[in-house]
């Protein structure tokens, strides 16, 4: 079974992060009052429970929290393995799931990632990963 | 059991399969109303006594109302609490609050599923919404992907190897040899896991549950309705529950799931030790659940889980005995498995396991995970 790729269904949450991507921004959201940073987007914080958040752009820099190699794969992502799928930690403290792209040997938990930008579809951009060195 | 502190409230009086592994002529509500049937006769119990019905799943828009009123139930009390694999021990738990209100006597608590028959995993969907589109775009594959990132950070943080790993399923395999019902008996070593297909690293498919259709289900009666019944009862002592996330993003920390606090509270509540338990039954939907589930009750230290798991120490015969029945690896994982957890527990408890019996069973520790990683419920059984 292909099946579909699974495209966002972008709300009103979403949709200043969906944008950001097309314009190549990593856009998160920060808290006003605790000032701590939040993703994914929500109507409030989930820190503090203010409903004061602002978005903001990140650095796009981070680490790899966790990553698995995935080998059986399904649906529209089947032929693609095997791939990286990978847990990153921004700078700002804030974790976001993704893809890591490059050599297999250089993916390790701990290792410093910057931020690309992939068009994975007409419509669609995704922030996926890639080891730099520090 | 004079030192527990724990009053006896309620107690599981009846516990039952449906038929197990792959039930092509059977749809989910017969493989229910078939469990609902033994269970009640394995309690001595009429369809007339249930009072309370519990059920979880995904085959309905509202299975509670579907499943009472296939089975002829009008119930006074009713709860579909669904988180997952674990929604079962919540259940029993959820029904000791209700007895302890006196809302009502005897819950009927039932699980079935055909997702082999159907291969309904994995099926993926063209649009994602909520919070789930932030996710699945990258393709990671549920919910072997999510547990997979655990194990990788659990081998990074305290060096454990896939051979520890691998040690939980050739030891749970060995209790599955000496179940007559379990899906997978043939005997596996620690090289068979290694040398298995990779799933997802480190994960191999040796080190995932299997994929069964089967159901179950489970009698709770109240201390006054116990005693009527043809069972000697299991008592609940104590329970305890939470969920920390959904995605395995949002897991606080990849490698301390939620059983640090459900299992606490469940140890306090019945007033148990962990050396007092004779027998554990750990959610294993994948090695490295079993693994963090030892360490978040409490059995071992941070970091220590594959050492404990270690020379077969968990295998019949060693001095730990857990997941009796051959587990959601070996003897049956119809994608939400706690309620078999339950009813093994059970059956030790009451010595009716034979080959397999832990001998002289008191106190079982039962650990249910649902999502991934995602919820805990723990419970505390005994005997008198």
């Amino acid at each position: 079974m292909a099946g579909q790729f699974p495209k966002p269904l972008i709300d009103t949450d979403s949709r200043p992060y969906w944008e950001g991507l097309e314009r190549q921004e990593l856009r998160i959201q920060q808290c006003d009052d605790c000032h701590r940073h939040i993703f994914y987007p929500r109507l409030l914080c989930p820190h503090c429970f203010s409903d004061h958040v602002s978005w903001t752009q990140a650095s796009g820099r981070g680490q790899i929290y966790s990553f698995t190699v995935v080998h059986k794969a399904f649906g529209p992502f089947a032929e693609q393995a095997p791939f990286v799928v990978a847990i990153v930690e921004l700078e700002e403290g804030v974790r976001m799931m993704t893809r890591i792209v490059g050599e297999r040997e250089t993916i390790q938990i701990g290792a410093s990632v910057q931020v690309l930008y992939e068009k994975v579809e007409e419509d669609l951009v995704l922030p996926y990963f890639e080891v730099i060195r520090t | 059991m004079e030192n527990l502190r724990s009053e006896r409230i309620a107690a599981i009086v009846g516990v039952a399969e449906s038929d197990l592994g792959v039930t092509p002529g059977k749809n989910v509500l017969q493989l229910q109303a078939q469990a609902a049937k033994a269970a009640l006769a394995d309690a001595g119990f009429e369809k007339e006594e249930v009072d309370a019905i519990f059920t979880a799943g995904n085959w309905a828009w509202s299975p509670n109302l579907m499943l009472a009123e296939y089975l002829g139930i009008q119930p006074k009390y009713t709860d579909g609490t669904n988180i997952g694999g674990s929604s079962f021990e919540s259940h029993v738990g959820h029904a000791v609050a209700g007895i302890r209100a006196g809302l009502f006597d005897v819950a009927l608590i039932t699980y079935g599923s055909t997702q082999r028959s159907d291969q309904s995993r994995n099926r993926p969907t063209p649009v994602v919404q909520l919070t789930d589109q932030y996710e699945r775009p990258f393709g990671l594959p549920l919910t072997v992907g999510a547990y997979a990132l655990a194990a990788m950070r659990h081998m990074h943080l305290y060096g454990t190897t896939s051979e520890q790993l691998a040690e939980i399923a050739v030891a749970t395999r060995k209790w599955a040899t000496l179940n007559e019902k379990a899906f997978k008996r043939e005997p596996i070593e620690i090289k068979d896991v290694l040398e298995s297909r990779m799933i997802a690293e480190p994960l191999h498919l040796l080190d995932c549950c299997l994929v069964t259709d089967g159901g179950g289900a489970v009698i709770v009666a109240s201390a006054r309705a116990a005693a009527r019944a043809k069972k000697k009862p299991v008592w609940i002592l104590g329970h305890g529950e939470t969920h920390t996330h959904q995605s395995i993003v949002n897991m606080p920390d990849l490698t301390v799931t939620g059983a640090r606090e459900s299992g606490k509270r469940a140890f306090e509540m019945a007033g148990v030790t962990h050396d007092e338990i004779d027998v554990a039954e750990i959610y294993d939907s994948f090695t490295i659940t079993v693994l963090l589930t030892l360490e978040a009750l409490g059995f071992c230290q941070p970091g220590e889980g594959g050492a404990f798991v270690s020379g077969q120490r968990t295998a019949p015969g060693g001095d730990f005995p857990m997941n009796t029945n051959g587990g959601g690896l070996s003897y049956c994982h119809p994608g939400m498995y706690g309620i078999f957890l339950l009813i093994e527990a059970a059956r030790q408890l009451r010595g009716e396991c034979g080959a397999r019996q832990v001998e002289n069973a008191r106190l079982a520790v039962v650990n249910g995970t649902g999502g991934v990683l995602s919820s805990t419920s723990t419970l505390i059984l005994g005997r008198d």
